[in-house]
């Protein structure tokens, strides 16, 4: 691995995840915030800037009426899937420059129920598109996946063993919003809502908040207490022409690799380590299909080895390859502004063996996150004890 | 422009665009080309592909975008068309039950009415 690392994450704080009536998004971040800063030992009048930010529930810097107006820069992200992302990417870059010490790094979001609404004008597209029906997540997930399982050869079973060992993870999980097991042939019994995808295959848009508290190497020395996690790497990227994204109404014959290739490689290179040495990790699992792609795409595996692995338990927390600890999307929801952020929270609570019932055995000392969304965007980091 | 549909005299094909200067077959029909930002022409897709990849649509899209067909909602498919040599194109199928569905079988381009709207679909040609 490479040098001494010098960005530490010294204090991750999470608001359950799930349905919360009479909740706003704004106040569960602030809950969220409180709760990393209680867990680093540091005030918020400590804490020397700020980026946060959400998709649907509001802007980030109005939680200085929670948490006091200190006067600190505080800056909005609203990047869809990477909010969470790249205002982490922001952070570090800015106490990478020497210009701060500590900082705050907050998402937090609050959906509607049922599928996401998005409106063709928004995204550059024809009314007619929208008006076909075509404006629909799901069918995305849905044919890239079938495309995926055909080039493959992944069978259905696999889906729903993904499924199968998120709700398992999200069971032993207090921040989980399903928090009930389900077999595989449950899931594979569940209504069929974009084939090959049943019900259970697919997250749903929820509620959460996740915050960070990081910090200069240096500044370590003000916090006796800290049980430092290093931020080996943090990559951020976007699509490049031709890759296959939501939302497109033809795709080129000639496809390109997704953005999460690049980030997972850039993110791994700037580490000094390998795919192969990852302990635990946490990838993108909108639908049970994402989870497999993306950790080929990442590296963590082969194209096609997918379905050996999930069928020998590979993958499950007692596996070779743990994955997705906490339940990931599938048990959590998606709360797309907190979602990036509770994957590196739930990595930092398996490297310093806080985890409790889900905790990965042998004392994990790298770990991996990787989110990625909306119209091909990615972010990975690489995390050390 | 309410769809891509181009009804013509014979068979219904779907309106492109290519780039005067890169060649390169954009659809939908744009302002320019998104490859290399030259003039586009209109260009008609082939009456005939075939299916590249899949779906269904299992519950009705929320509207708007999507406009209601009236009389509750049926499940529909959709999927992408490899039109040879050009590119992929998205849309309805007029075939939803996935037994009946498979990757490379031969499409074609036919009008699908949608409550008072007409837009396109492919349909699966009998081999």
């Amino acid at each position: 691995m490479s040098a001494q690392p010098e960005i530490a994450i010294v204090g991750a704080g999470i608001h359950p995840f799930g349905r919360h009536d009479g909740i706003g998004g704004l106040a569960m971040g602030v809950h969220a915030v409180r709760d990393a800063l209680a867990d680093a030992g540091v005030t918020w009048p400590e804490i020397q800037f700020a980026y946060g930010g959400s998709e649907d529930a509001g802007n980030a810097d109005t939680m200085v009426a929670d948490l006091g107006p200190t006067g600190l820069p505080f800056v909005n992200v609203k990047n869809g899937c990477a909010t969470g992302g790249s205002s982490l990417v922001s952070t570090v870059l800015a106490l990478e420059s020497g210009a701060y010490d500590v900082g705050l790094v907050v998402g937090f979001d609050k959906h509607p129920r049922g599928a996401f609404r998005n409106d063709p004008a928004d995204w550059s597209l024809p009314a007619w598109y929208g008006e076909d029906g075509l404006m629909v997540t799901t069918q995305f997930f849905g044919a890239k996946l079938q495309r995926y399982m055909h080039d493959h050869g992944i069978p259905s079973r696999t889906l729903a063993q993904v499924a199968e060992k998120a709700f398992h993870n999200g069971a032993l999980t207090p921040h989980a919003w399903r928090r009930t097991p389900l077999s595989a042939e449950e899931i594979l019994a569940a209504p069929m809502l974009a084939h090959p995808l049943t019900q259970y295959m697919l997250c749903s848009p929820g509620e959460g908040a996740a915050a960070l508290v990081v910090c200069r190497r240096e500044y370590l020395a003000r916090l006796p207490e800290a049980r430092p996690v290093w931020l080996r790497s943090v990559a951020f990227r976007t699509r490049r022409p031709g890759s296959f994204e939501v939302f497109s109404p033809s795709l080129p014959l000639e496809l390109a690799p997704s953005p999460s290739v690049d980030a997972a490689r850039e993110a791994f290179e700037r580490a000094g380590a390998g795919p192969g040495d990852v302990d635990v990790a946490q990838v993108q699992d909108t639908e049970s299909g994402a989870e497999l792609i993306h950790l080929a795409e990442c590296g963590l595996c082969e194209h096609g080895e997918q379905a050996e692995l999930y069928a020998t338990g590979a993958t499950g927390i007692d596996g070779r390859l743990p994955v997705n600890t906490d339940g990931g999307c599938l048990a959590n929801g998606e709360p797309v502004g907190a979602s990036g952020l509770r994957q590196v929270c739930e990595v930092v609570t398996q490297l310093r063996g806080e985890a409790g019932a889900r905790q990965v055995p042998g004392r994990p000392q790298l770990g991996f996150t990787h989110v990625y969304g909306a119209p091909g965007v990615s972010a990975c980091t690489v995390l050390s004890r | 422009m309410s769809s891509p549909l181009e009804p013509g005299d014979g068979a219904p094909r779907l309106e492109a665009g290519r780039c005067r200067d890169c060649s390169a077959v954009t659809f939908p029909l744009r302002e320019r080309c998104p490859s290399c930002g030259g003039d586009l022409e209109r260009f008609l897709l082939p009456e005939r592909g075939t299916l590249w990849t899949w779906t269904t649509q299992g519950f009705e899209p929320p509207s708007p975008p999507y406009l209601a067909e009236g009389s509750g909602f049926e499940p529909f498919a959709v999927g992408y068309v490899e039109f040879d040599g050009l590119l992929r194109v998205e849309g309805r199928l007029t075939e939803s039950d996935p037994e009946r569905l498979r990757i490379g079988m031969p499409m074609e381009v036919v009008a699908l009415e949608l409550g008072d709207r007409v837009t396109y679909a492919f349909n699966p040609v009998d081999e």
